[in-house]
């Protein structure tokens, strides 16, 4: 995360970053879904997102990183306690105490019976709080000189 | 409620718009107002006597906390009704009188008359309540307004450390006055002083009866301004007169005297309340007045004299105790000397407002006090001549005044001591006429003082500030009233004796209330030739001689220098304690955060460690412990050796790694002990937390061997082993000692069946206890905010320096 002026090739990192960046998302990504069942979960998930971009920083700078994914990592924080909260207050709507969560068959046209769980929504908040978190400090920490 | 409540909360109420009045009525004094409420309240007093008269009484019962047993009862007998003609009749004539005393354009006359109703209110609400947590609530009410109203002219130093210490000495008292109240419900149950009168069998057999006799009459003391407490109430004298003569004189220092008379129901027929009571109370007339010679300010002169007064009266309720030692009342010898003090306290009253009102005046219209400046204002100033010489006349006990009456009445009080035989009172009873009979010829000596000084002499002009002149007539008024009473009452004392004196007698010795026949004590002008009068005749002839000669022994007082009085004890016990505090407080609070901690850490292993210690909680059973597998041994040596790394390396980076391989061996345990998702999380999160610490070890200087004294890193040592040792203690015996089943099992069983998942980490975390993990992810937002901002709005500060 040291910019220095001194302009240096690399090549070998950048290529292999692009290929691993890929392959450490989708690996988050079945971590996260895959929580329920097997180890994994949002939090890890998300760490795991997170070090991915971070990878990213390392391989290239911080200015390059955000045009890359533009995003301002609090309002993903801040959209990750809505859906935590939301999924809570979901279960209010129908007239269960908070936080209760419902799980089931769903059928979905084209994906045809899948067993979905609304815990994982929850988990999804947490996924993007994690994100967000990370990534804000990470990249506050890294834009200071 | 009804109007006797009203009476205690008219005042208040008044005193809500006094403030409109001033600002509405700009070219009428406000006091004229604030005029209505003492006459108003005077009226229907007046209107209660022959309620009282009669020895009956009033009562009136609101609820205020009823579930505490705390009602705001309104209780009328003998005793409230003359404090209450006192607090409102002086009222009225102090309000008369602080009329033309204070400047209309000058004063802020809203805020006076505010404290003035506030104090006036709360004074009413003393005398007049049956519960004790309302009377101390009225108590520290008149504190409060006392300490506003001393502290009037706020500007003035003297002024403001004036109240601040009339304020500590009496809320003190008061606060210990609370504590006896609370220690007499604990033996009685009710806050009711008069259910409280009914079980002074009980109370006087209590263990707490002694803390709660000493506490009270703490707080009366105080508030009285008895030995060694009166010393706020010469400083008190930096009032505005109106509030001398009116709470100084008349009213509040009146309150600690009421308190005692009030409760000698209860305490009287205790020993100690006798010999403190009395003892206090005639040392304190004996050492006032002595020292109230010495005094150069009018008012200073007044506020001793007044100190002295109210020791008179104090040892009058003390040696008046002794009645409940007695069967009969026609052979009760103490009665005089309850009749006594409560016709003194009248007595007081009267004459020393004239008194204060008198000075009041001279300052007005001279511009100073100092009675080394004053002198020949007799041909000048005749009316405030005359008022003086009958207050300081009646002061001094000389006839035809109403003071001789009492003081003959104090002497066969004292004297009546001599004929009993309770309490080994044969061997010392002596003490008590002599040490009153001293009192009263210093008392003689500065009330001649005070009018001759003032009035006879020589006019110095060139030393006055002013050109004096008598005063306006109103301002004369009320002095002159009360001068008048002041011989009338001297003359023809059966005007209060029968309808006010009797029935308050009454209500502090209950018994005379059963008692129907005639009243044991007869005031009247003209005893015939008694022992007391020879001992008035005495007073005078001393009293004379000690003035004439008074160049000549005054330097007696060079035996007080300032360094042994007690306000110099006082001024130095304040700043001690300042002083002593300051000194702790920097000892312990040394700005060190490793200080603190080490507090921190002691106070842990004291309390955790003490109470292992005293509980023997420890117990330590290996055999019911899992088996050592050699993983573990090799995972726990690699994190002993990271960890002992970490303490002693010399550089950060060491530390960081150390601290990294440490983070790292936790995560291979957790793998070992089967908890995949914590390995997996703690590998990531000590992967992050490495690099941010490698982020911050890049800003940072090196890691300096720090030259810290050796005996710091022994403390260190010792903690942190102590620490450890407890920590490892408390793990081991827990371990050792499981309460119940977990509940763990039903996770187990039910995560997939209730919430469709198998993993049951994640369900419980997600699902089971979601709740905890909604906080968790807040905390993180909070985290990243809290770094967010504190990045950033560091830097948009240095900008904008």
């Amino acid at each position: 995360m040291r910019r220095t002026n001194r302009k240096t090739n690399d090549v070998i990192l950048q290529t292999t970053v692009q290929t691993v960046f890929f392959i450490i998302v989708i690996y988050s990504v079945h971590l996260f879904f895959s929580g329920h069942y097997t180890p994994g979960g949002g939090f890890i998930g998300g760490l795991m997102t997170s070090s991915a971009i971070v990878l990213l920083l390392l391989a290239f700078d911080v200015k390059t990183a955000a045009s890359i994914l533009p995003v301002n990592y609090l309002y993903v924080t801040a959209f990750g306690l809505l859906a935590a909260i939301g999924t809570g207050i979901g279960s209010l709507l129908y007239g269960m105490p908070f936080l209760k969560h419902w799980h089931g068959p769903v059928h979905i046209p084209f994906l045809g019976e899948i067993e979905l769980a609304t815990a994982t929504l929850f988990d999804f908040g947490v996924y993007l709080v994690v994100v967000g978190v990370t990534m804000t400090i990470i990249q506050t920490i890294g834009e200071t000189e | 409620m009804t109007f006797l409540h009203f009476s205690i909360l008219f005042p208040f109420l008044f005193a809500v718009f006094v403030p409109f009045l001033y600002k509405k009525f700009r070219s009428i004094h406000t006091g004229w107002f604030v005029l209505l409420v003492p006459v108003l309240l005077l009226i229907f007093f007046l209107t209660q006597l022959p309620v009282t008269a009669n020895e009956q009484t009033a009562i009136s019962t609101i609820d205020w906390i009823p579930s505490l047993g705390i009602q705001f009862t309104v209780y009328l007998d003998g005793l409230s009704f003359l404090f209450s003609l006192l607090i409102t009749g002086i009222g009225s004539l102090v309000t008369l009188y602080s009329i033309f005393y204070l400047d209309q354009k000058k004063e802020k006359l809203n805020s006076f008359y505010v404290f003035f109703l506030l104090f006036m209110g709360s004074m009413l609400g003393v005398v007049l309540s049956d519960n004790m947590v309302v009377l101390y609530t009225f108590w520290e009410l008149t504190s409060i307004s006392s300490f506003l109203l001393i502290g009037y002219w706020h500007h003035r130093k003297e002024s403001t450390y004036g109240a601040q210490k009339s304020m500590i000495i009496t809320v003190f008292g008061g606060l210990c006055m609370l504590g006896g109240m609370i220690l007499l419900y604990l033996i009685t149950n009710t806050f009711s002083i008069r259910e409280t009168i009914l079980q002074a069998d009980h109370i006087l057999q209590h263990p707490f009866m002694l803390p709660a006799l000493i506490l009270f009459l703490l707080g009366a003391f105080t508030k009285s301004a008895q030995f060694p407490f009166y010393i706020w109430l010469p400083d008190a004298m930096e009032a505005p007169t109106p509030v001398s003569a009116y709470l100084h004189s008349a009213t509040m220092v009146k309150a600690g005297i009421y308190l005692v008379a009030r409760f000698t129901p209860v305490f009287g027929p205790a020993p100690e309340w006798f010999w403190i009571v009395t003892l206090a109370g005639l040392f304190t007339m004996f050492w006032a007045s002595f020292h109230a010679i010495r005094q150069t300010d009018l008012k200073g002169i007044l506020a001793f004299s007044t100190v002295s007064q109210l020791g008179l009266v104090m040892s009058l309720i003390g040696a008046g105790s002794l009645a409940f030692q007695f069967d009969s009342i026609e052979k009760n010898v103490s009665i005089v000397a309850i009749t006594a003090a409560i016709f003194h306290l009248f007595n007081h009253a009267t004459f020393k407002g004239s008194l204060f009102m008198a000075a009041g005046i001279v300052d007005h219209e001279t511009g100073t006090r100092d009675i080394r400046r004053l002198g020949g204002l007799m041909s000048i100033m005749p009316i405030t001549f005359t008022v003086s010489l009958f207050g300081a006349f009646s002061m001094a006990g000389l006839p035809p005044f109403n003071g001789f009456l009492s003081k003959e009445m104090f002497f066969s009080g004292m004297l009546s001591l001599l004929e009993l035989n309770t309490f080994h009172l044969e061997t010392w009873a002596i003490l008590f006429p002599v040490l009153a009979w001293v009192g009263s010829i210093f008392t003689f000596l500065y009330s001649v003082l005070i009018v001759f000084k003032t009035f006879g002499g020589k006019l110095q002009l060139e030393k006055l500030p002013k050109r004096p002149h008598e005063a306006p007539f109103g301002m004369l008024v009320p002095p002159v009233i009360l001068a008048v009473m002041v011989l009338l009452i001297g003359l023809f004392p059966g005007l209060v004796a029968k309808s006010i004196i009797e029935p308050a007698a009454a209500s502090i010795y209950p018994a005379l209330y059963d008692f129907h026949g005639e009243f044991p004590v007869h005031i009247s002008i003209w005893h015939g030739f008694t022992i007391e009068l020879l001992l008035t005749a005495g007073v005078i002839v001393l009293g004379i001689a000690g003035y004439i000669f008074l160049p000549k022994w005054k330097a007696v007082y060079q035996l007080f220098p300032y360094k042994l009085s007690l306000n110099a004890a006082y001024n130095n016990l304040f700043k001690m304690t300042g002083r002593a505090s300051r000194n702790i407080t920097r000892s312990y609070m040394t700005g060190y955060l490793r200080d603190y901690l080490a507090y921190l850490f002691v106070f842990f292993i004291l309390l955790a460690g003490g109470v292992m210690a005293y509980k023997g909680a420890f117990s330590f059973h290996p055999a019911e412990s899992a088996p050592i597998g050699i993983y573990e041994v090799i995972l726990a040596a690699v994190m002993i050796a990271g960890s002992v790394t970490i303490v002693f390396s010399r550089s950060r980076l060491t530390a960081i790694i150390a601290l990294g391989a440490v983070g790292y061996t936790v995560s291979l345990f957790f793998i070992f002990f089967r908890a995949p998702d914590l390995a997996l999380t703690q590998l990531i999160i000590e992967t992050v937390s490495v690099a941010l610490f490698l982020l911050c070890f890049y800003h940072l200087p090196k890691l300096q061997k720090q030259e810290r004294p050796p005996g710091l890193k022994i403390r260190n040592l010792l903690i942190a082993f102590g620490v450890g040792a407890i920590v490892t203690i408390i793990a081991l015996s827990a371990n050792s000692q499981r309460a119940g089943e977990t509940i763990s099992e039903y996770f187990l069983k039910n995560s997939y069946k209730l919430a469709g998942g198998k993993n049951v980490v994640n369900v419980i975390l997600v699902d089971f206890r979601g709740f905890d993990t909604m906080f968790e992810i807040t905390v993180l937002g909070i985290a990243a905010l809290g770094i967010f901002s504190m990045v950033k709005l560091r830097k948009s500060k240095e900008g904008e320096r």
